[in-house]
């Protein structure tokens, strides 16, 4: 460790300014700070500081997605084998999936990274650690086969107009990841929807035994081949086709529980988003006009990326309201409209994404009235105190 | 008494060091010390040149812009030093003792059979007003006001506070003197917050002329701000003042025997003071008779004051004007290879991001590392978490930072002070500097009301 830091205090004059690699500063900045929490010592109000900083509080959301990643590269192999009608063992479905699931990665962190580094280094601050969970989130809500061009231009889309030219990480409006997938949603649809993307191989044509459909359940259900759905268990383990990392419940939960007990995520928002959801779902139950609102509304909570987008998607606490009052009613309205935008608009099988972007348009006029209340109430008691 | 007002939202900080209910004495210090940086938005005219004599009582120097307003030496000798900084900023006045102690001389009697001019008089004369401050904004209070009520907390949940149950121990009758001046002084009540338990009954049984409030619940449930904000909440307009308990005894005292008497018990504690204690001193002594071969190796922050709002000093450093306090802990000048990404058994966190979670009685030696770099608000919702307050704290603070008078006005900014933010600066993963933003956010508000 000591001749690490030897090695990084040699270096690091060169990165100052004035330095040969100046215009790398940012990029070394972010590195040292990455290996070696800074010997900066506090010089103003509180003495002693809590240990948490950015960093940990993005890797600790990172660590809630490794069940989901890991999940997700375990099904890749397994949806693919599974089409080619092969048995192989988990080490080997897995192995595949990470194979096929790495240099998604990689394009998603090395084309974020670089365009965060650079932002920072023209703006000349720290290089902000929001991209960690971002270039993680990326990978786990797109199609396993999808092109990787068109991945680096969706995350370029996200860092630059979801993002920076909204200042970085902490003023942006809409979720990057979000408007990663947004953007390739609208852009190339035919990567993106359908029965062929979502395992791998059949794009590109691999001929899948008889009876193996590589749809989602959203996509049956749209079609109104309720019959077709897979069994509730099976959408909660998540041995199902769809987004890398979406499709298994149970390892979302396993996140949802991190994030809860950690602090990191709001609680309020997951609850009251499976709420709206489900209070959604029931109304359609109670008209049942078509197949699709005849499913129960807690097997919908369970179907797609709704469980991937309210635990990872709706609590990103920069695009959901901002104060605890609001994140009940953001997260309320996020579940009623994910149902309702899945189930009504046959368009959009996917009405997580939209209901999350929608309401992260609304979050601020959320939160302004819960301000306003807040005035209100302190106005009120001046006036009380008055008489 | 009332009913217990019961606090849930707070933290207490579980650090090293808590000092030993021990009386200790150290040898008297030779020089003090009035620190002008004590008060806020305070400009300071000097009345004495160093080598001139002063008693104990005589004034060292005045508010220019409130003259009737002086600050007093605490002891009687030879003025040793004005230490300026930036600008001829005055920082010290230092004071060296002749021995004597000869005090100057004022009016005593009972403060109930005075009239309040006569009470307002002898305190501004003996340099004992400026221990009375106002609310909002932490000022010293302004002698042609009169504020709506007088707030005192009898507790301090602040870490390695000082227990006032041992320290106001057996001064009953002087206590009561204090508050029958401070009685004196508003038209409204005296209102003294206490903790059910830590609190000692009997003598808050004992007291008159006040009304007690019990508070129990985790840091800052001790802090006066959160008490008026239960009590008798602060509006546009309206004034209270607050008094720290042992600066009661100080007025109690001026008008028990007539003279400014500044002896105050302060505590010495930290994780890196060998022997800790409760030391009788005087306000504005050197801490050097007090710290001098009694701390560990290595390099140390000397703070007048709690680790959460005191004020960095050196080892040789004088007690503040309303301190009775010092802590010494462990400067956090290192480097920690991927100490965001250990496991952290050894960090205490408000989250549970550290698994020190499964550590819960553990106390822990603090350091000052800022433990990351500055970044904008992210998370959100963790300040409310230690806010007992009803108190929007991002959007106050985001209307500060945006020059938003109005909002700040709307949002509370009468009704926090530095002491009240100062745990949402701890947890804070941005490490946003919150106390000084909140202190410009005041000084733009006083500026704009004019």
């Amino acid at each position: 460790m000591k001749a690490l830091r030897k090695y990084v205090d040699k270096i690091k004059p060169h990165f100052e300014k004035g330095g040969k690699f100046e215009a790398f500063h940012s990029t070394f900045e972010a590195f040292e700070t990455f290996l070696f929490v800074p010997d900066k010592v506090t010089t103003s109000g509180s003495h002693i500081r809590d240990p948490l900083d950015m960093k940990r509080t993005m890797i600790v959301v990172v660590v809630a997605l490794v069940p989901a990643m890991l999940f997700g590269m375990w099904n890749i192999g397994y949806q693919h084998f599974l089409a080619l009608g092969e048995q192989v063992s988990l080490g080997q479905a897995f192995w595949f999936g990470f194979l096929k699931m790495l240099p998604i990665i990689v394009v998603s962190y090395g084309v974020g990274l670089g365009l965060e580094f650079l932002f920072a280094q023209l703006r000349g601050h720290e290089v902000n650690e929001g991209f960690l969970v971002t270039g993680f989130l990326i990978p786990l809500i797109v199609p396993v086969d999808i092109p990787l061009w068109m991945l680096a231009l969706a995350v370029a889309f996200a860092v630059i107009i979801g993002k920076e030219v909204f200042g970085g990480t902490g003023m942006n409006i809409f979720n990057p990841a979000l408007t990663a997938r947004a953007f390739l949603f609208f852009a190339y649809p035919a990567w993106m929807s359908g029965d062929q993307v979502w395992v791998a191989g059949l794009k590109h044509g691999l001929q899948a035994v008889d009876g193996f459909s590589g749809a989602t359940p959203l996509a049956e259900a749209a079609a109104g081949k309720i019959d077709q759905l897979p069994s509730v268990w099976h959408m909660f383990l998540g041995t199902i086709p769809g987004s890398i990392g979406e499709t298994s419940v149970l390892a979302i939960l396993i996140g949802a529980f991190i994030l809860i007990y950690t602090g990191i995520g709001s609680w309020k928002i997951m609850l009251s988003a499976f709420t709206g959801g489900l209070v959604m779902g029931l109304i359609l139950n109670l008209f049942a006009a078509n197949p699709y609102m005849e499913i129960p509304a807690w097997e919908q909570l369970f179907m797609g990326g709704f469980a991937f987008g309210m635990v990872f998607m709706a609590t990103d606490p920069v695009t959901s309201s901002q104060t605890e009052t609001g994140k009940w009613i953001y997260g309320f309205l996020v579940g009623i409209m994910a149902i309702l935008i899945r189930v009504l608009n046959p368009a959009y099988p996917e009405g997580v994404m939209l209901a999350i972007l929608l309401m992260n348009v609304f979050a601020p006029l959320i939160d302004h009235y819960v301000v306003e209340a807040n005035i209100k109430r302190r106005l009120k008691r001046a006036k009380v105190s008055v008489q | 008494m009332n009913r217990v007002i019961k606090l849930r939202k707070g933290l207490d900080i579980r650090i090293q060091g808590v000092a030993e209910k021990n009386p200790v004495s150290a040898p008297p210090s030779e020089t003090y010390a009035l620190k002008p940086i004590d008060f806020h938005g305070l400009t300071p005219k000097l009345m004495v040149r160093p080598d001139d004599m002063v008693q104990a009582g005589s004034p060292l120097f005045f508010d220019k812009y409130r003259p009737d307003i002086l600050f007093t030496s605490p002891v009687s000798g030879r003025v040793k030093a004005v230490l300026r900084g930036e600008r001829r900023k005055i920082l010290e006045v230092v004071v060296e003792v002749d021995g004597k102690q000869n005090f100057l001389e004022y009016r005593k009697g009972d403060p109930l059979q005075m009239k309040r001019a006569e009470i307002v008089e002898t305190l501004l004369k003996s340099g004992v007003w400026p221990f009375i401050r106002q609310r909002p904004f932490d000022f010293v209070a302004n002698p042609a006001d009169t504020p709506k009520a007088v707030f005192i907390s009898l507790f301090d949940t602040s870490p390695l506070a000082p227990d006032y149950s041992v320290i106001l121990q057996g001064k009953e009758k002087t206590f009561q003197t204090g508050i029958n001046v401070l009685k004196q002084l508003t038209d409204g009540k005296v209102h003294l917050g206490v903790h059910p338990e830590k609190s000692d009954r009997n003598f808050v049984n004992a007291l008159i002329n006040t009304e007690i409030h019990p508070f129990s619940g985790p840091h800052p449930a001790g802090n006066v701000g959160v008490h008026i904000h239960y009590i008798d909440p602060l509006n546009k307009g309206e004034l209270v003042w607050v008094v720290n308990p042992q600066d009661v005894l100080i007025i109690g005292r001026l008008f028990e025997e007539g003279r400014f008497d500044a002896r105050r018990v302060v505590v010495l504690a930290g994780s890196e003071v060998k022997k800790t204690g409760y030391f009788e001193t005087m306000m504005g002594a050197s801490v050097e008779p007090m710290v001098k071969d009694n701390v560990k190796e290595g390099a140390l922050r000397y703070i007048s004051g709690n680790v959460l709002t005191g004020k960095k000093m050196g080892p040789s450093g004088y007690i503040g004007f309303y301190d009775s306090l010092i802590s010494v802990i462990p400067e956090g000048n290192y480097f920690e290879l991927l100490g965001w990404a250990l496991p952290g058994f050894d960090k205490f966190s408000f989250s549970r991001t550290f698994f020190s979670w499964l550590r819960p009685g553990k106390t822990y030696r603090l350091d000052t590392n800022l433990h990351g770099g500055h970044r904008p608000f992210v998370l959100t919702g963790e300040y409310e978490k230690v806010m007992p307050m009803d108190i929007l704290v991002m959007q106050l603070f985001k209307a500060i930072l945006t020059d938003d008078i109005d909002m700040m006005e709307n949002l509370g900014l009468y009704e926090v002070v530095e002491e009240d933010i100062a745990l949402c600066e701890f947890i804070d993963p941005s490490k946003t500097e919150m106390q000084r933003i909140l202190r410009d956010g005041i000084n733009t508000l006083v500026k704009e009301l004019g």
